[in-house]
């Protein structure tokens, strides 16, 4: 399917709300106005944007701990997230969640997550809601390449298969479970291969080319919607940072050459050099883009900035409904 | 008017049994809404292997009676998603040793989940079990692990002593808009006793004073609960007249009941199937001392199994489950101990 300029724009927009968001974030942490872990997505922004431009607002998603690119690219309003990140009463979760439990119902954004690979049994029970009701949406979980060495990732893919549900695994393999390199951690080099042990489709993409998730994405939640099950998109990829933080040279688990080589195949700027190109967009466009998210996320940052932390008296508030 | 304004039915005639209250609990919130399905290990053509959900794929279909592979964590994770997206779940973990295994989804997803996003979900989600000893299943497929879920806020948790309170907390359970561990005896199933056949609630969070005394409370639930009546019979032979208080709900728990009870009786002792070491009744006991220090004539007693695994032979199993005998010793000890001048 051939995307059209406003959709390839509208991806360019998406990935420079979660770059500049998160590169934001990373600083304010520094500062440390900012409490608690702090995951960022950066370098991985074509997989959240690639999935969810391939979604409705009223599909599923669940995500992980590194989740504020899944959230800003289904539609995340980037001042009640900062407001979150911060701790603030007006963000996502009055300030009880945090960066690892940011959501956003109306969006169908079920939740980032603080356990890895709890999301998929959820995006499983999603998944399961929409085949029971009948309708054509579909539950999109989204996972690193570690998680798919846990427990809850096999029974929830092969219970989507058992169950012929729609949903749709997407691994984000960014070479890395924490600080541990994946190669260390599993001896097979495609997550994609353990699709066929559940019996459903798998295809592995360049996670780095947002157009070429988008296609791959758009296939697989075609065949979800169809009735036809659950497939798996693997995503290469790489997160630029450090698990934590945003030290990005320097560490003692990985090669700063590997860090500048996946940099050069930056998501958003070789996807500008194709705008540009293709005749899509002119430098001038792309960088009034940037300006104007730069704006959005100064906003969003003075809004929470502004905000208030929550009364004491919300302490026992929403432990039950 | 809310569920805890309503009367409560009279029992009638009609006797059914424990397991039969809960079906009959199920079939009746299924056949109301049609977003309430049941789905676990077996519970579908085979009805459970408790056969706690006998009958209900037949008169439901495939669709609202699922059977999942043998995947806990799945399953709860599927009570979950569906849940927040709408849905009335009940999932069942086939024994309550199970909860272990799918610990995570229960206690830091399903338990946690509507806080941690600020207040704004409801997860609508009712996780049924089947716990307790009794049968010579061994280590691993007899605990009473109530007292952990107690632990985590988010979670209620129901531990039903009759099949009058079954069919009525089960019913309350499915409506409840907050995860629920539901848990049934095992060695109850088959007890029978008087159950309406229309539908009711009994809300979550109201004790019961299954016997009226004067000398002593009695406090307890589940199986233990049952036995703490027969024990109280025994008592009464005696000239020992015991209050039961069944809790029925242990979370959230109805405090209020026990102290209410123990500020009239001056003695009480907590009875219940787990171990005694860090469980649940060592939270009663503390919130009686808290709440009715000044009534108290005797040290709040505890009557549960000894701190090991379940054994398997019944040479000891016998042993290691509080029975009414071991509950009667634990009220006389209470009972006897002497006021001592002040």
């Amino acid at each position: 399917m051939e995307l059209t300029d406003e959709q390839l724009l509208a991806m360019h927009r998406s990935m420079i709300r979660i770059r500049l968001f998160e590169e934001t974030a990373g600083k304010v942490m520094e500062t440390g106005k900012m409490p608690g872990f702090l995951h960022l997505y950066v370098g991985q922004e074509a997989v959240a944007v690639g999935v969810c431009e391939a979604l409705r607002v009223d599909d599923y998603i669940t995500s992980t701990h590194r989740g504020h690119g899944h959230l800003v690219a289904k539609g995340g309003d980037l001042r009640r997230m900062m407001a979150e990140l911060m701790g603030k009463a007006t963000g996502y979760c009055g300030g009880k969640g945090g960066s690892m439990h940011i959501n956003d119902l109306s969006l169908g954004m079920l939740g980032a997550n603080g356990i890895v690979g709890a999301g998929a049994p959820i995006a499983v029970g999603a998944g399961f809601r929409n085949k029971y009701l009948g309708t054509d949406q579909v539950s999109v979980a989204f996972f690193g390449d570690a998680s798919t060495n846990i427990g809850a990732f096999h029974e929830a893919a092969n219970m989507a298969c058992a169950l012929h549900l729609p949903v749709v695994f997407v691994c984000e393999h960014n070479m890395y479970g924490e600080y541990t390199p994946t190669n260390k951690a599993m001896v097979i080099a495609d997550i994609v291969d353990r699709a066929a042990g559940y019996g459903m489709p798998g295809v592995i993409v360049d996670g780095m080319d947002v157009v070429a998730v988008h296609e791959a994405a758009t296939e697989a939640v075609a065949r979800a919607r169809r009735g036809e099950g659950p497939s798996l998109v693997e995503c290469k990829t790489y997160r630029y940072f450090n698990h934590h933080g945003i030290q990005n040279l320097g560490l003692k688990y990985r090669p700063d050459d590997e860090v500048l080589a996946w940099k050069e195949r930056d998501p958003i700027f070789t996807f500008e050099a194709k705008l540009i190109d293709t005749g899509v967009a002119s430098r001038e466009l792309l960088d009034a883009t940037w300006a104007e998210i730069h704006a959005a996320i100064d906003e969003a940052l003075q809004f929470a900035d502004d905000s208030p932390f929550p009364a004491e008296d919300q302490m026992l508030a929403g432990v039950y409904s | 008017m809310s569920a805890a304004d309503v009367p409560l039915p009279d029992p009638g005639e009609r006797e059914i049994t424990y397991v039969a209250a809960f079906i009959e609990a199920v079939k009746l919130e299924m056949a109301a809404d049609p977003d309430v399905f049941i789905a676990g290990e077996d519970v579908g053509a085979h009805g459970g292997v408790f056969h706690t959900f006998d009958g209900v794929q037949t008169q439901f279909g495939e669709r609202r009676a699922v059977d999942t592979p043998i995947s806990e964590q799945a399953i709860i994770g599927l009570g979950i998603g569906a849940a927040v997206t709408g849905l009335r779940p009940i999932v069942d973990l086939m024994f309550m040793d199970f909860v272990l295994v799918a610990a995570d989804q229960i206690a830091n997803q399903a338990a946690k989940l509507k806080y941690m996003f600020g207040g704004q979900a409801k997860l609508p989600l009712t996780i049924t079990t089947v716990g307790g000893a009794g049968l010579s299943a061994a280590a691993q497929h007899s605990q009473s692990l109530e007292a952990l879920f107690c632990h985590i806020p988010g979670i209620k948790v129901v531990f039903p002593s009759n099949p009058y309170d079954v069919k009525g907390l089960m019913a309350a359970s499915v409506r409840e808009d907050n995860p629920v561990l539901f848990v049934l005896h095992k060695r109850m199933l088959g007890q029978r006793g008087a159950v309406p056949v229309e539908r009711y609630e009994i809300p979550l969070g109201q004790a019961r004073i299954s016997r009226p005394g004067s000398d002593v409370t009695l406090v307890s639930w589940g199986k233990t609960a049952a036995d703490s009546l027969v024990a109280a019979e025994q008592l009464a032979g005696e000239g020992i007249d015991v209050e039961v208080v069944d809790l029925r709900t242990l979370s959230p728990l109805d405090i209020g009941t026990v102290v209410e009870s123990v500020r009239r009786t001056n003695r009480v002792v907590v009875a219940h199937e787990a171990v005694r070491f860090g469980g649940f009744g060592a939270e009663v006991a503390a919130q009686i001392q808290e709440e009715a220090f000044d009534y108290l004539d005797a040290p709040v007693g505890r009557v549960a199994a000894p701190f090991s695994p379940v054994p398997f032979t019944p040479a000891l199993e016998t042993r290691y489950v509080p029975d009414p005998a071991r509950i009667a010793a634990g009220v006389r000890a209470a009972v006897a101990r002497p006021l001592l001048g002040r």
